[in-house]
């Protein structure tokens, strides 16, 4: 065939990326109406739209707006942020273990909320939160630092893996050591550890949506150089691309969006671990699309868990965080079993 | 002078490899670097495509300092493509080519009219029209070299290093790689620097030899001054006869064995 | 290069000098740790105490040394050694420094049935069922260990085990049961959830001959399995097709050696609980320091009895009365010990 076949074809390719785009889109949508409506009140459809709409202050509308959405706000947000930390973290790694709490973000975050509580007497959620961000964002510049090798200045995947292990071993061993000793921590860390997005109002929303979304803009920026970073360093060198630059907006990029996402909502990092090899079948190798793609399947996700842990053990609910687990676990697994799991 | 190494001192960490070597690549000449392994042909390489910092002298790119010209700026004018390069499994030979625009892109401009015209260019002129939609862990060796050399095509740069292409080839495909690369050369007036191992197909398709030995340029110059049976001997270790190719008329290399007399005049 | 031949008669085998050395610097550590151990605590006795303690069934240190410190110590390093093994082995077949035992389903899959045997005795739990702490726990954590090994396994399995695979649903096995075991932290009482927590972290408190039986005879048996497994350990570093080159039968060689790893990580979570960061770091570092290709199998499990021992002994006394669960101290004595390692290495 001559030149004239390539390019047509070339577009059907992102064509049809569109297509596929599109279709997650509408699989969010789906989910969010799902978590605004599903729960141990059920909304009808007809009501959530007067509540969002023209409140009255019904005892739905107080239910919707005061409950619901600030949770569906929080799950869409947190499913996005770490589907993409996920996605650009296995990435930049190579390495299809590595998930967002590789950097350490997760036990930064839980070291810090817990010594404020035994050292500062934090007792309020918003109080928490601060200090889980912040404790995530150092441990992940710690474990970046470690990571970096001599004279490049660019971290190599597996150091960078190892030392993002070895400092999360040691923030969860000081996090245990405190937690045993002190109840009242012990009480807020293990439901913080559970992973939920429930019981938080539109002012966490507030709180994580500025770091969530600077993570984004990184992220976005970050797409073209890690599809020359994954032909390699020469390649990508050949091609242009500043390599150091290129890991440092990566890693900032997963560190806003995975701290703030696990400062709030608490250990959902198998999210990010598992989003990328169930979206990566349908993106191909593209980061371009890879990202937005793990954002989209993370918050579809994240949400049909969050509804699902609604309404299978009433009257209580089951934490995001475990049905996460039960659900995307063996879907996974399956995923893996199928076909031949694409490496890196 | 397009391309131009000047008193280079190359290495990795404190192992040196190359010290205070001088090069220049003419405009449009297809340069191919030969000798043993372990010379530093490679390195070379890769310091002449700034993928390695000099120790001690500098590289210059038409001119200029190549380290002081924005990485992107290089990009557009030369084209390096490393041995063994590695891809994520699944990646199709369209997207691979298509990431040789890479330095051409930006954020507001991801995907223009002359990115698709030079990828389509790009696959076209190596034969790879038909296979453009197949991932590359499916295809052959020889068409695999040839998706590396398209995307290092649709980069658009009139300069092209490329480090040992025919590596793992046989030779029909060997001799398939060369022909693109002459093509490349002749037709669309491109400067290449490679590094061979066959002295025989070095010597057809190239119009200068560099030879090097322990980091050092022995020799340089056309095939016929560069292949003889003396240069052999010092820089290969190696006894043999230089006869006339039967077919191209270049120098064809027929060995005997190791050296087994010191470096000098034949007996 | 690095690497000697050793021959005697008509056996030979391949040596390196660097390996041979620092295990055996490693083994004198470990017994200048043990007399240590021997020593401190809340009886302080010197050495010629500790001799008597240890022959004369008399002596007033008899019951200390004899029923409390020796199994206690003992404990401590083998089941260091056999986590720090698993991990070796682990880490080799899976070609992948971030693997674990935790991998295989064995550590998670103990801690889930633990808690929720915890949970669910409740507050009874030291009272009543002392046997529960005895022996119930114990049985409880090899039951689980050994289930969580068998689901990965045979999810893994397909017309063959492929390293890869392995590694992939393991993480999805782990991530369930490290969920389900979150959750059932935040069922119980927080009292429940203290005593679950440091069982989970990993403790030697309270550990006696009847854990340095089982653990002793497991590496009894599976050390020279593991060690005739070395051969193909090193073939197996390489990829699938030249593995099955150098003539390495493929799947019996590394379903045999992750069975033994299975087992030593069964036993030895059994016998103090998932002191999981041994496992992780102990090959690492052993890798670093002998500068091999892959993690060296006996340095690996000497590093990881002198990691476990040394820790017990800050765990017991540090902060006494007070006793920390030893897994918290694997990690805050490996963690910086293996971050210095990578720092090191990077020029």
């Amino acid at each position: 065939m001559s030149a004239t076949a390539v390019a047509p074809r070339i577009r059907g390719v992102r064509h049809r990326r569109l297509t596929v785009l599109f279709a997650l889109l509408a699989a969010v949508l789906v989910a969010v109406v799902l978590s605004v409506t599903v729960g141990s009140k059920s909304v009808p459809l007809a009501d959530a739209w007067h509540a969002l709409t023209a409140p009255t202050g019904t005892e739905n509308d107080i239910v919707i707006r005061a409950l619901r959405v600030p949770r569906t706000v929080l799950g869409v947000l947190a499913g996005v942020a770490l589907g993409v930390a996920g996605a650009l973290m296995q990435g930049h790694t190579r390495n299809p273990l590595a998930d967002p709490g590789l950097l350490g973000v997760t036990q930064g975050a839980a070291f810090a909320m817990v010594s404020s509580i035994i050292l500062l007497g934090v007792s309020s959620l918003l109080g928490y939160i601060w200090f889980g961000l912040a404790g995530a964002l150092v441990a992940s510049v710690a474990v970046f630092a470690l990571g970096m090798t001599g004279g490049k200045g660019s971290p190599t995947p597996v150091t960078l893996a190892l030392a993002g292990t070895a400092v999360s071993a040691f923030l969860y061993a000081l996090t245990s050591a405190i937690v045993l000793l002190d109840e009242q921590a012990m009480d807020v860390f293990r439901f913080w550890q559970a992973g939920s997005i429930a019981a938080r109002g539109a002012d966490v929303v507030w709180q994580v949506l500025p770091f969530i979304l600077a993570g984004l803009v990184l992220a976005a920026v970050n797409a073209p150089g890690l599809n020359a970073l994954s032909l390699g360093e020469d390649v990508a060198r050949s091609l242009g691309q500043n390599i150091p630059v290129t890991r440092a907006v990566g890693v900032a990029a997963v560190t806003l969006l995975s701290g703030a996402s696990v400062a709030a909502c608490g250990s959902l990092a198998f999210v990010g671990l598992i989003v990328p090899h169930m979206t990566r079948p349908l993106s191909g190798t593209d980061h371009r699309w890879l990202l937005p793609y793990s954002g989209l399947v993370g918050a579809a996700l994240l949400l049909v868990a969050d509804v699902v842990g609604r309404v299978v053990a009433p009257p209580g609910e089951l934490e995001v965080g475990v049905v996460l687990a039960l659900l995307g676990a063996p879907f996974f697994v399956a995923l893996v079993r199928r076909r031949k799991p694409v490496r890196l | 002078m397009r391309l131009q190494a000047a008193g280079v001192k190359l290495g990795y960490g404190e192992r040196i490899v190359v010290d205070g070597l001088d090069l220049g690549i003419e405009a449009g000449t297809a340069t191919t670097i030969i000798g043993p392994n372990g010379c530093g042909k490679s390195t070379l390489l890769r310091a002449l495509g700034r993928l390695l910092k000099p120790q001690g002298g500098e590289v210059l790119l038409d001119g200029k300092r190549i380290d002081k010209i924005p990485t992107r700026e290089v990009a557009k004018i030369l084209g390096v493509l490393p041995q063994a390069p590695i891809a994520p499994e699944g990646l199709t030979v369209a997207d691979l080519v298509a990431r040789g625009r890479h330095p051409h892109q930006t954020w507001y401009r991801q995907w223009s009219s002359d990115d698709e015209g030079a990828v389509t260019e790009a696959l076209d002129m190596t034969g790879l029209a038909d296979l453009a939609e197949r991932p590359l862990d499916e295809l052959s060796g020889g068409q695999r070299q040839r998706a590396w050399i398209s995307m290092a095509l649709a980069q658009g740069t009139d300069l092209l290093l490329l480090d040992e292409p025919t590596t793992f080839l046989d030779l029909a495909h060997q001799v398939e790689v060369l022909e693109l690369v002459r093509h490349l050369h002749r037709q669309a007036g491109r400067t290449v620097v490679m590094v061979l191992h066959d002295l025989n197909l070095a010597a057809r398709y190239a119009d200068r030899l560099v030879a090097m030995r322990g980091g050092r340029v022995i020799s340089s110059g056309t095939p016929h001054e560069v292949l003889t049976e003396e240069l052999l001997g010092e820089v290969f270790e190696l006894d043999a006869k230089v006869i006339e190719d039967p077919v191209a008329g270049t120098p064809l290399v027929v060995p005997i064995g190791p050296r087994t007399r010191p470096a000098g005049p034949a007996a | 290069m690095t690497t000697l031949p050793l021959r005697v008669g008509g056996l030979s085998w391949q040596v390196r000098p660097r390996a041979v050395v620092l295990t055996l610097a490693g083994l004198v550590l470990l017994a200048l740790l043990m007399a240590l151990n021997m020593r401190i605590g809340d009886l302080e006795m010197n050495l010629a105490d500790v001799v008597t303690g240890t022959f004369d069934a008399d002596s007033a240190g008899h019951f200390v040394i004899m029923e409390l410190r020796l199994p206690r110590a003992l404990t401590g390093a083998l089941v260091g050694a056999a986590l720090a093994l698993s991990g070796a082995i682990i880490q080799s077949i899976a070609r992948n420094p971030l693997a674990s035992p935790e991998i295989l389903g064995v550590t998670t899959g103990a801690s889930v049935t633990v808690v929720a045997g915890v949970v669910a005795s409740g507050s009874v739990y030291g009272g009543v069922s002392g046997l529960l702490s005895t022996l119930g726990i114990p049985a409880l954590a090899l039951l689980g260990g050994l289930l969580g090994a068998a689901v990965v396994y045979g999810l893994a399995w397909r017309r063959g085990l492929d390293g890869y695979r392995l590694v992939l649903v393991g993480i999805g096995v782990a991530a369930v049961f490290t969920n389900v075991k979150f959750w059932l932290l935040t069922v119980g009482d927080v009292n429940d959830t203290s005593r679950a927590m440091i069982w989970i972290s990993g403790s030697l408190n309270g550990r006696g001959w009847e854990h340095v039986t089982p653990t002793a005879l497991a590496l009894a048996v599976l050390v020279p399995l593991t060690l005739l497994g070395t051969r193909s350990l090193d073939a197996l570093r390489f990829g699938d097709e030249t593995v099955t080159a150098l003539g390495v039968r493929m799947n019996p060689a590394r379903a045999l050696l992750i069975l033994a790893a299975v087992l030593l990580a069964a036993v030895a979570t059994a016998s103090a609980g998932p002191i999981a960061f041994v496992a992780l770091a102990s090959p690492q570092i052993a890798l670093r320091l002998v500068r091999a290709g892959r993690p060296p199998l006996l340095c690996s499990a000497v590093i990881g009895g002198v990691l476990t021992t040394g820790a017990d002994l800050i765990a017991r006394t540090a902060f006494s009365p007070l006793e920390l669960p030893v897994g918290i101290v694997t990690a805050v004595l490996g963690a910086p010990y293996l971050i210095h390692l990578i720092w090191r290495s990077r020029k």
